[in-house]
């Protein structure tokens, strides 16, 4: 048991915990007959709080791959195991996994608890959709199963449940065959938001992944400005089938230290998105790229969140649906843009219909953004532009959640009520519990 | 012919890091020996995935000495027969406890001493009998080459057992079985969790990666990491006059 300071990828807030480290299956059990409230964490790369509590039991050592079906497309794993692990296995023998986030260092359980979504989600919703079966302990201690058929309800709630509802400790997933490691890309660069959401929708049906990088900085005609990057996973080369089915290199360039608040400010992101937006000189490029490079372009950078410094950063990630969709967030970019909150990044995608409770995705737009924490007045003003997302139907992502107050959350996802119902019934006394949690009410 | 190694104490990362490199990169199947050996089923079902080598569990108690003798026929029993035996149990224990209680000093020494003394013999004679070239793999402790006030019931042990595979090195020279004996610093396990004083801590993988290129390089007594060697060379040359007054 350690006694540490523990923070999700966004450095913000952190949270001293006693963590517990479950080296088998039966210390879960034991843990919990000890008392108290728990949260199972993964590797903590959700961004805010839902990750953390005072008391934590670290899944990382059950990182145990269990069954492989080849014939069926299956895998079962523990919950501990990272995708990046899942991937070096899966890749060699032909097979991928059926959505991703951008970062393949979450283990697997982290993904099931957010219910992740990847750059396929208007094709193919979030991983909830590939889920056979989770094999969990409730908080009594008891070990239960459960699938769409068997205790649906539980299935239902802990998929997108932040881990809690009971600990998840395995997993059966089923898979997508490919013939390569490769991905046909294509890249298009757009002068405005307009142009990029067009790209999207006249390519949605050809391509199974879609995601654009925007310039959050550009003003005026130039706002939203993107490159939109579309891909498939390709069919394989001739010339060295034996190389076909590489999977990624470990090792990365690392940040090896916090850099200086200063450093990151409207000038110098400005600079860095105008060289990244005309790194592509041609408007319509396609090529043949790795997987990595393709879903993880950040995990080449180890360490990536300490280039915003000591403070920290807030993830800022809504969705919101079509209709008025452009408009929103138009105004919502421009606000941000007027307050030169730096960011690196904003994505953008358009996402499709999803089932789930605590589901974040809705038919719509979502786009992300990293916001860095220089200090507190950025929080107000994430909360008013949460104001806006609620009033046009969209809701804010608790996998990358810091600051939503309850109302507004409560206020975003229908689906609440019914979440509370089936987490009383399967842990009435509230064992489960993270900070997020506790400030949203959902514990 | 399958090369095979028996690993007792297989829940231990240093045990389990040795099965790992020992099937992926040496083609060797594993025999996973511990108490309660059915929670290993999901390590062993990992170690298969990916290596696509055989790895079978075996029930085994260290103080269970009564059992011992059977250990290496039922090995071959479930598993077949094999090359390479590998003692990697053992128990820490409390030290103020086991000046208080007979049982803790007990448990301490038969485990890391008796237990593993009695079925080192079993593991040799069942080796020398095969007639053909093999190994064993004890692992010690720096612990054993001095003892200290803070931890001397265990290391007494450790430093017994280090004997002990020295004295079973020779015996076997002659054997084809080649004994190597191993002495790890502070490593990264459940069993060193939330000690106070550690220093150099390393990896239970970088520990087996040494173990394994020292067994295959035919080393009798490996450092692990290496520079234990020479700090341990300078905590037996203390004089002992200066040395029983040192808080260690």
């Amino acid at each position: 048991m350690g006694h540490r300071l523990t923070s999700g990828w966004g450095l913000y807030p952190t949270v001293t915990a006693h963590v517990h480290t479950a080296r088998l299956p039966v210390h879960l059990k034991q843990l919990l007959a000890a008392g108290g409230t728990w949260l199972p964490q993964g590797n903590c790369r959700s961004y805010g709080d839902g990750c953390l509590a005072p008391q934590v039991v670290s899944m990382l050592a059950l990182n145990h791959l269990l069954d492989f079906d080849p014939s069926r497309g299956t895998v079962r794993a523990q919950a501990g195991i990272t995708l990046d692990d899942l991937l070096r296995f899966l890749v060699p023998r032909g097979w991928f996994l059926p959505v991703t986030p951008g970062t393949k260092f979450p283990t697997l359980g982290g993904c099931l608890a957010a219910d992740v979504h990847g750059k396929n989600h208007h094709l193919d919703g979030t991983l909830r959709n590939f889920v056979e079966q989770l094999d969990m302990v409730l908080a009594d201690g008891s070990e239960i199963s459960c699938s769409p058929q068997d205790h649906p309800d539980l299935f239902r709630a802990t998929l997108g449940g932040m881990g809690l509802t009971g600990i998840i400790y395995a997993a059966t997933l089923r898979l997508r065959r490919i013939e390569s490691a490769f991905i046909d890309m294509r890249s298009v660069r757009t002068g405005s938001l307009a142009e990029a959401v067009q790209v999207f929708s006249e390519t949605h049906a050809n391509y199974p992944y879609s995601v654009a990088w925007i310039d959050c900085l550009a003003r005026g005609r130039q706002l939203g400005r993107a490159i939109v990057m579309l891909g498939d996973h390709a069919a394989p080369a001739s010339d060295q089938p034996d190389r076909e089915l590489t999977v990624h290199r470990s090792g990365s360039v690392s940040v090896p230290f916090f850099l200086p608040g200063p450093t990151l400010n409207r000038w110098t992101v400005k600079a860095f998105n105008t060289l990244y937006y005309h790194r592509q000189w041609r408007r319509d490029v396609r090529t043949r790229v790795h997987y990595d490079p393709f879903f993880y372009p950040l995990d080449a950078i180890g360490n990536w969140n300490r280039i915003y410094g000591r403070k920290g950063f807030l993830q800022y990630q809504f969705v919101i649906p079509f209709n008025n969709g452009m408009e929103v967030m138009t105004d919502i970019l421009e606000r941000i843009a007027a307050r030169g909150a730096a960011s690196f990044l904003a994505v953008l995608k358009t996402m499709g219909p999803q089932d789930g409770l605590l589901a974040f995705p809705m038919p719509g737009y979502t786009l992300a953004l990293d916001i860095r924490r220089s200090d507190d007045s950025i929080i107000p003003f994430l909360r008013e532009l949460n104001e806006t997302v609620i009033a046009a139907g969209g809701r804010n992502y608790l996998a990358k959640d810091a600051i939503m107050p309850r109302d507004q959350f409560e206020r975003m996802y229908p689906g609440l009520e019914e979440f509370r119902r089936i987490k009383r019934t399967v842990d009435p006394e509230g064992r489960f519990k993270s900070t997020q949690s506790a400030r949203l009410g959902l514990s | 012919m399958t090369r095979r190694a028996l690993l007792l104490g297989a829940k231990s990362p240093i045990a389990q890091e040795l099965a790992s490199r020992l099937a992926s990169r040496h083609d060797y199947d594993v025999i996973l020996a511990a108490r309660n050996s059915m929670q290993l089923a999901p390590f062993a079902a990992d170690l298969s995935l990916r290596t696509g080598r055989r790895a079978v569990l075996l029930e085994f108690d260290a103080l269970d000495t009564e059992a011992l003798a059977r250990l290496p026929e039922q090995a071959r029993a479930v598993a077949g027969d094999f090359d390479l035996a590998v003692v990697v149990f053992g128990y820490l224990g409390d030290q103020r406890r086991a000046e208080e209680q007979a049982d803790e000093a007990l448990r301490i020494i038969n485990t890391n001493y008796t237990g593993a003394a009695l079925v080192l013999t079993h593991l040799a004679n069942y080796l020398v009998q095969r007639g053909q070239p093999g190994g064993i793999i004890g692992i010690g402790s720096v612990a054993g080459d001095r003892g200290r006030g803070s931890n001397y019931v265990y290391g007494s042990a450790k430093g017994a057992l280090a004997l002990f595979l020295q004295g079973l090195r020779n015996r076997l020279a002659g054997n084809g079985i080649h004994v190597l004996t191993v002495k790890p610093g502070f490593v990264d396990t459940p069993m060193t969790e939330g000690l106070d004083g550690l220093f150099l801590v390393a990896s239970p993988e970088r520990v087996a990666r040494d173990i394994l290129a020292a067994y295959h390089r035919r080393r009798n007594v490996l450092y692990t990491p290496w520079f234990w060697r020479y700090i341990m060379l300078v905590i037996r040359s203390i004089p002992e006059r200066v040395f029983k007054r040192l808080h260690l």
